[in-house]
């Protein structure tokens, strides 16, 4: 029996493996991917993590993968660089079980450090990839991608975008399909990539993009809509629905498979119109494929490569009709997002931003430090980067240059991949100061347990990283790691103050917990004794 | 307002003001009444005392989850000022129903003036509703998002039983009923038009 559901497209992704009977879940919250773990959670009959990265959590379903298994792995798009090692080379062993990828980009970076266009990992290691426009493709396009890993013996990668991911329509749902696990089993030369196995699979993988290019012109997703006009359209994903929006009769060429692509379809679709626009967000990723097979399209001297397409873009570039815009007199100041009321990591800014310090940043909630009113983060590059970017300001300029410099992150962030970084800062015998701002959560995201946090996906209770033990375990003196109340500003300033003046390798926690996390906690318990 | 064709709901406001909820809600009612719909919004780190809004598409069939540029049958704002930001959003002669509640962005000192007058300026139909009124009116300043989804209920051809499941459903737990009767006071009152 189908029943209809309002879901968003994360919403969707999560019940496709769940139909397609996924035992294992792993992934690194990330907006706009977080959602789609979160709610695989609460299925019964899967296994779910949030493991410390993405490059861990891909590893993780690899795994569950070669035990035969259907896994998922989510991520955002930047999340995918951290993964990507692994990506590269399970394309070359190939999987048992299937394995989906799913990658959430950003077009129009709403909640990210950069715009890339993930489509080009496909190529670049090889591996087909399906892109849906809705939350019912989302769902469906999620069950077809295990068909085609086990299938063609690959991981698969889904890409969602941040409209996909968070927009919401209707889907038919099933039930689950629910498969045996056949156990892991020793095939060395398959899954052993030494040099001498990895010549014989990388000519596999050739063979198999092959197949693929053939195979995906048959394929249901890769779509000939018929129309009127003297023009046709190729595109996929969500700008799909923006064309049939705007020109609810052209012809289209809808590529639910963006890699690889179906080369007779395109010919044939290319051969009937005398104009062909490929209309794609982000890299002309499509049009340079298109234009290699030689044919003439219109692409991104239509439509921008940078930005979220809207309806309007796609009419512009169509040369439809432009909607009438308004002009207010009023001047409106602008709205940013802004620390939270109560966040506990404003105080710790102000004391930065008085002491003047350079501060090296990282990637969370508390990137807002660099706006008004505290402008107390110097830099933001990726996750991680906070503690190590600093040790490459004192390997320029000395370590004297650690008397005014701190590197910061938060305590996910530290998770994910901090501690490398503090590591090496040890070993290489730094002399940085290090500041986590822990508020027990990775808050940015919608408040996901981490490692430090003493819960896993579900809430249940589990370790947490002991600061100190891990500083002495890296060979730092205990003396030189400090853990203070976010809400103790004299002692956070004396105790920076101390440590910059110190000139030692050191480490210290400001502890608070999350206000949203605490307003939760607050009601859930409310709601329990009432 | 019968919709043969697609309905176009614009919601607007700051973050913490049950917009998505109240979107939710719209979004739910229309599915319950048989509709294709499609709500689009953004998370992240735009959410963080920033502006929000949502999208909520809902007819025969639609195609954009996006709602284009001139085409919001209804821009409803639970804010001032947000109002104005969504300018070119309402269609010719649109409905825009504003809730005349203030919140100062960080660090501006002065709140913009005129935006009645703004919006008239542009033909649009405009409709200014009061917090005071509609928290004197359910009894309760938390459920003012629901109150104004009564209000713009009026406006929809959506019948009362899908609105109200949808309603019920959709309410943090155990304030169902408070906020069933929040969305019945919006639903019969007319304020300040």
């Amino acid at each position: 029996m189908s029943e209809k559901l309002f879901l968003s497209g994360n919403e969707a992704i999560a019940r496709g493996a769940y139909e397609a009977g996924v035992k294992a879940g792993a992934g690194y919250p990330g907006t706009p991917s977080t959602e789609i773990l979160e709610n695989l959670c609460q299925y019964p009959g899967v296994k779910t993590e949030w493991s410390i990265n993405e490059k861990v959590g891909l590893e993780v379903a690899y795994g569950a993968a070669l035990s035969g298994a259907r896994a998922l792995a989510t991520m955002k798009h930047v999340g995918l660089n951290v993964a990507a090692d692994p990506m590269f080379t399970a394309s070359y062993t190939g999987i048992r079980g299937g394995l989906v990828i799913v990658v959430a980009d950003d077009p129009g970076m709403h909640s990210s450090q950069n715009e890339q266009d993930s489509r080009n990992y496909a190529r670049a290691a090889k591996l087909p990839m399906l892109e849906p426009a809705d939350s019912q493709e989302a769902k469906d396009f999620t069950k077809l991608a295990f068909e085609i890993s086990e299938k063609y013996d690959t991981p698969v990668i889904l890409r969602s975008t941040t409209r996909l991911s968070h927009s919401m329509s209707i889907v038919s749902v099933t039930e689950r399909d629910e498969r045996a696990i056949p156990g892991f089993a020793k095939e060395i030369p398959k899954y052993v990539m030494i040099p001498l196995y990895a010549k014989k699979r990388r000519i596999a993988v050739e063979e198999r993009t092959r197949r693929l290019r053939e195979a995906c012109n048959e394929l249901s997703v890769n779509r000939l809509e018929e129309g009127k006009g003297d023009f046709g359209i190729i595109c996929g994903g969500v700008p799909y629905t923006y064309v049939r929006e705007c020109f609810p009769d052209a012809p289209i060429l809808k590529l639910g498979m963006v890699y690889p692509l179906p080369e007779k379809l395109i010919r044939e679709f290319c051969a009937k119109y005398e104009k062909i626009y490929v209309l794609e967000e982000l890299d002309p990723f499509l049009e340079n494929e298109i234009r290699a097979l030689g044919l003439d399209v219109c692409g991104k001297s239509s439509f921008p490569a940078i930005g979220e397409f809207t309806p309007e873009i796609v009419r512009r570039g169509i040369g439809g009709k432009e909607p009438e815009t308004r002009k207010s007199a009023v001047e409106l100041p602008p709205r940013p997002p802004e620390l939270c009321p109560g966040c506990p990591h404003r105080t710790v800014y102000e004391i930065l931003r008085d002491k003047k310090l350079n501060v090296i940043g990282d990637i969370g909630c508390y990137s807002l430090g660099t706006l008004p009113p505290f402008k107390a983060m110097h830099t933001l590059l990726d996750m991680g980067a906070g503690f190590t970017v600093a040790q490459g300001v004192e390997l320029a300029e000395g370590k004297e240059a650690m008397k005014n410099t701190v590197g910061l992150m938060g305590d996910s962030t530290f998770a994910h991949s901090g501690i490398a970084g503090l590591f090496n800062a040890a070993y290489n015998k730094r002399h940085c100061v290090f500041i986590v701002l822990d508020n027990g959560t990775t808050a940015m995201t919608g408040l996901q347990p981490n490692p430090l946090s003493g819960k896993t996906i579900d809430g249940s209770p589990t370790v947490s990283i002991d600061y100190v033990k891990l500083c002495e375990a890296a060979g730092m003196d205990k003396a030189d790691v400090k853990i203070v109340s976010a809400y103790n500003k004299e002692e956070i300033a004396g105790t920076l103050d101390t440590l910059l003046a110190g000139g030692r390798l050191s480490l210290l926690v400001v502890k608070g917990p999350c206000m949203i996390l605490k307003r939760k906690q607050a009601k859930k318990q409310r709601e329990a004794a009432g | 307002m019968k919709t043969s064709k697609v309905m176009n709901v614009l919601m607007v406001g700051v973050g913490g003001q049950g917009i998505i909820t109240a979107g939710n809600m719209l979004s739910l009612a229309a599915m319950n009444a048989g509709y294709d719909v499609k709500k689009s919004e953004i998370h992240g780190m735009s959410q963080r005392g920033g502006s929000v809004f949502c999208h909520v598409r809902f007819g025969e069939k639609v195609a954009s989850p996006v709602i284009p540029v001139g085409e919001a049958d209804i821009l409803v704002s639970l804010e001032e000022m947000e109002t104005l930001r969504w300018l070119d959003f309402p269609a010719p002669g649109g409905k825009v129903i504003c809730l005349k509640n203030r919140i100062l962005p960080h660090g501006v000192e002065n709140y913009p003036e005129d935006t009645a007058t703004e919006l008239k300026k542009h033909g649009l139909d405009y409709m200014e509703l009061l917090p005071a009124d509609l928290t004197a009116a359910t009894g309760s300043a938390k459920t003012v998002n629901v109150a104004v989804l009564g209000i713009v209920a009026g406006f929809l051809d959506i019948p009362e039983d899908a609105w109200k499941k949808a309603v019920a459903e959709l309410a943090p737990a155990g304030t169902a009923d408070l906020n069933l009767y929040a969305f019945e006071q919006g639903r019969k009152t007319t304020i300040g038009e």
